[in-house]
């Protein structure tokens, strides 16, 4: 800690060239925060301890398929399922097709079996017995303004009615919120009475897109998914049930290999990174070549000069990264409220902090080894004498 | 002391007048088609060669890049750092360029695609075999040899299969389609094998789908709905339908329990006018409730969300990694300029004014910059030309495309550079210009 001065001073000695370096790291960091962060949400980091014990039964052929409604009370019976609940995919469009959010029909006990979603017992109870009752999350409601008993629009883009109207209206009796950020993206989603829309729905009728299962100890899920899929083997409505987490693994996994993308850019922005830092360290050390032979001269040994050295683009990678993370915090956070994307929380997130931590250290030590080890080699007469 | 808030406020303003200039020229430099560049290096050219100003501005030049191999390190920053914000920037635009190209080239304006009313993808569709009749009907749509209408009532249903990469299961979209769809999309040709036989649970494969799926090879028999299909070719379509199974619509629709109706009808229009009169008919129609559009219409719809997405994303990260590196450049420019001080100042001395040297500083940059966007766009174009990757589309199901590194990409990718070498070549020249002669002669 004594020599903190010293490296500062050395950071100070040519400011325009201290401040370009710790902007250029700067711009790298944001960078990864930002795509570490969008990765994280890829990766399915967003999976939760609530979620261990909820299976999802799909249609084997496809999850685009509906499986028979007669189903539910042959799931329920399976030895192992604690509750099991059903919903179907809506895709319906609020105003304009820009506005995407994810919206379905769900059984009335649908909520339950996700305990980390809020929701007040007089909201839950209006939800089951509103028959055009919707509940949405919070980061959607907000983003629209909606409030309780709003009338909310719906354009279906499967389900027309019977009526041959194309029109759902549905009346806000909820709104939930997520506590976990991790978790807060699925607040951007709204949830329907499952018997208003079977019994409005043009066709269809009957079918349900899917079941979520609840077992009562995580332990047996997979004997329990077995159990469940065995119930229609050989019908014409076989089913795959898989845990949540390895069913959004999969579903997110189509929309292409996120991490390989990621992983590309971020070996490009690093390498360059490290040659740029590279470069101004070794400047920085060949200038002050007959400072460093004081040093020596003075006393200091040979590898405290190399701590110096080494200390010194540690400290200027710390300071760029910091500021880097941060920045990158701030124009997530901008993202989710303008556009409303929705990323895992970048400053908030240990694991963040500590890979970024972890690249910056290992970056400085790169970048200051090599200059450093000319620091270390040299003689003070040469070095003194300016040869 | 009025004097001295003068020279702040001239100063001031020739701050100001420096970024208005920075400003201009990359807004210009945006603008810029790709022949206009040598248009522009003439005149430079005939400047630096004839006139007075001109060839000094060369030799000072000659003598900054000769000394180029004395400070390789920081050149090399230059390069490499522009090098590597143009070759992420040209790659991600390839990756939107290439995804719409291959959607867009399955549709023309002389076919159209009628959707029920509301649905935005064949998948959320469904229509009745009656309004497949009713639509094809229709005046508008073109007679075969045979006086059928030349329409395709089709079925799209989506198949979990395992992908070849991750064994993970991922959709493929299965087409039943009708005898017609053949005539409807001339382009389709059998690369192996032979057309399923109408009636037969048989599939043929495209091109990227046989690529991108395990157990679908010409020969293989899958079970789709607990029946077998047999493989019997493969075709090639280069469009969004090389990533399809194709089958016999009339077999597909019981195996899915969906009976005899269809997701979209696709007709061959009389000709590329008649589709708002068909337009026209269909909406006034009671009997029907459908959207129609043309196939360019509906394909060009279909990667406008995903495009924008990937060019906004490949524009935002080049702005963040090009703001890295033009710091990269500005510091290694002044170093270079630093290095140089008793050199630049001998040639001030020598009766060389301050604009050849500017210019000289400044040619140096964007030459470095040049040379790191042609490196950046040429690694990106070896890796990443026709570079196969495939995301979900519109129905929930994997399209494969190939990554294309088009002219107009590697252009854009310059003049990325070229702004780049503006701005971090701008500020280091400017100050070997204002450098004071009799100081800079004294520099060791």
């Amino acid at each position: 800690m004594k020599y903190l001065q010293l490296v500062l001073a050395a950071l100070q000695r040519h400011k325009a060239r201290t401040l370009f370096t710790l902007l250029s790291v700067a711009a790298a960091f944001l960078l990864f925060g930002l795509l570490d962060s969008v990765r994280g949400a890829f990766s399915g980091a967003g999976s939760t301890v609530a979620g261990l014990n909820r299976l999802v039964t799909v249609s084997r052929i496809s999850f685009t398929l509906q499986l028979p409604k007669s189903l539910l009370e042959r799931i329920r019976a399976v030895p192992g399922v604690a509750d099991v609940t059903y919903a179907n995919w809506f895709g319906g469009i609020y105003q304009d097709q820009k506005n995407f959010f994810p919206n379905q029909a769900v059984a009335g006990n649908f909520i339950d079996a996700y305990p980390e979603w809020k929701l007040s017992a007089a909201e839950r109870e209006a939800f089951r017995n509103t028959r055009t009752g919707a509940i949405a999350g919070a980061l959607l409601a907000n983003k629209f303004h909606w409030k309780l008993g709003d009338k909310i629009p719906l354009q279906g883009t499967i389900f027309p009615q019977k009526n041959g109207s194309n029109t759902w209206t549905l009346d806000l009796v909820g709104i939930y919120r997520i506590a976990d950020p991790q978790q807060r993206g699925q607040e951007n989603a709204l949830f329907f009475n499952w018997d208003y829309f079977d019994e409005a729905r043009a066709f269809g009728n009957g079918n349900v897109g899917w079941y979520v299962v609840r077992v009562a100890d995580a332990k047996n899920a997979d004997r329990v998914a077995q159990a469940i899929d065995a119930l229609s083997a050989d019908s014409d409505h076989e089913t795959k049930t898989q845990s949540e987490h390895a069913f959004q693994l999969a579903f997110v996994s189509q929309f292409g290999d996120i991490g390989l993308i990621v992983g590309a850019i971020m070996a490009a922005v690093f390498f360059t990174l490290i040659l740029l830092t590279g470069n101004t360290m070794a400047q920085a050390v060949r200038e002050r070549i007959p400072e460093l032979a004081i040093l020596k001269t003075i006393g200091f040994t040979s590898s405290s000069v190399l701590g110096l050295l080494l200390a010194e683009a540690v400290l200027l990678l710390l300071l760029g990264g910091i500021v880097g993370v941060l920045v990158a915090g701030v124009v997530a956070n901008g993202l989710q409220l303008s556009m409303g994307i929705t990323l895992p929380p970048i400053v908030s997130s240990v694991a963040v902090w500590l890979r970024a931590l972890g690249l910056m250290i290992v970056i400085g030590i790169i970048v200051g080894a090599m200059p450093a080890y000319r620091g270390l080699r040299l003689r003070v007469v040469d070095a003194l004498a300016g040869r | 002391m009025a004097s001295g808030r003068g020279n702040r406020w001239r100063r001031l303003l020739g701050w100001l007048g420096v970024w208005a200039l920075v400003f201009c020229g990359l807004l210009v430099l945006a603008m810029l088609p790709g022949w206009s560049l040598p248009v522009l290096l003439l005149p430079l050219a005939l400047w630096l060669l004839l006139t007075r100003t001109g060839r000094q501005a060369w030799s000072a030049t000659q003598v900054g890049i000769a000394t180029i191999p004395q400070r390789l390190g920081s050149s090399s920053v230059v390069v490499v750092g522009i090098a590597g914000v143009v070759g992420v920037l040209v790659a991600l635009l390839a990756m939107a360029a290439g995804f719409a190209a291959t959607l867009k080239q399955g549709g023309n304006d002389e076919t159209a695609i009628v959707l029920r009313a509301g649905a935005q993808t064949e998948l959320n569709s469904v229509i009745s075999s009656e309004t497949v009749t009713l639509v094809s009907q229709q005046p508008q749509v073109q007679r075969g040899r045979d006086g059928l209408p030349i329409a395709s009532g089709e079925l799209v249903v989506v198949a979990a299969l395992p992908k070849r990469t991750t064994g993970l299961d991922a959709n493929v979209e299965v087409r039943g389609v009708s005898e017609r769809a053949w005539e409807l999309r001339p382009g389709i040709r059998m690369i192996t094998g032979r057309r399923f036989t109408p009636g037969l649970r048989e599939l043929i494969v495209g091109k990227r789908a046989r690529e991108q799926f395990s157990g679908v090879d010409v020969g293989s028999t899958l079970k789709l709905n607990g029946q077998p299909w047999q493989v019997v070719g493969e075709f090639e379509a280069n469009d969004a339908n090389d990533s399809d199974l194709w089958a016999d619509f009339g077999v597909v629709g019981p195996t899915y329990r969906r009976g005899n109706s269809a997701t979209s009808v696709t007709v061959k229009l009389t000709d590329a006018h008649a589709f708002e009169t068909y337009a026209a008919a269909l909406a006034a129609d009671p009997r029907l409730k459908v959207d129609v559009r043309t196939t360019r219409a509906y394909y060009t719809e279909q990667s406008a969300s995903l495009t924008r997405l990937i060019t906004a994303l490949g524009n935002a990260i080049g702005v963040i990694m090009a703001i890295g590196a033009v710091f990269g450049a500005l510091n290694s420019m002044y170093a270079a300029v630093a290095t140089r001080t008793r050199e630049i100042a001998t040639l001030r001395a020598l009766g060389f004014r301050s604009t050849p040297v500017v210019v000289s500083v400044m040619l140096e940059t964007m030459l470095l910059a040049l040379l790191g966007g042609m490196l950046g766009a040429a690694v990106a174009w070896l890796l990443f030309d026709q570079y196969t990757a495939s995301t979900l589309g519109a129905n929930f199901t994997q399209i494969v495309f190939a990554f294309r590194v088009t002219p107009e990409l590697l252009w854009r990718g310059l003049k990325w550079a070229l702004a780049m070498g503006l701005i971090g070549g701008l500020f280091p020249a400017l100050r070997a210009a204002r450098m004071s002669v009799t100081d800079g002669l004294r520099e060791l």
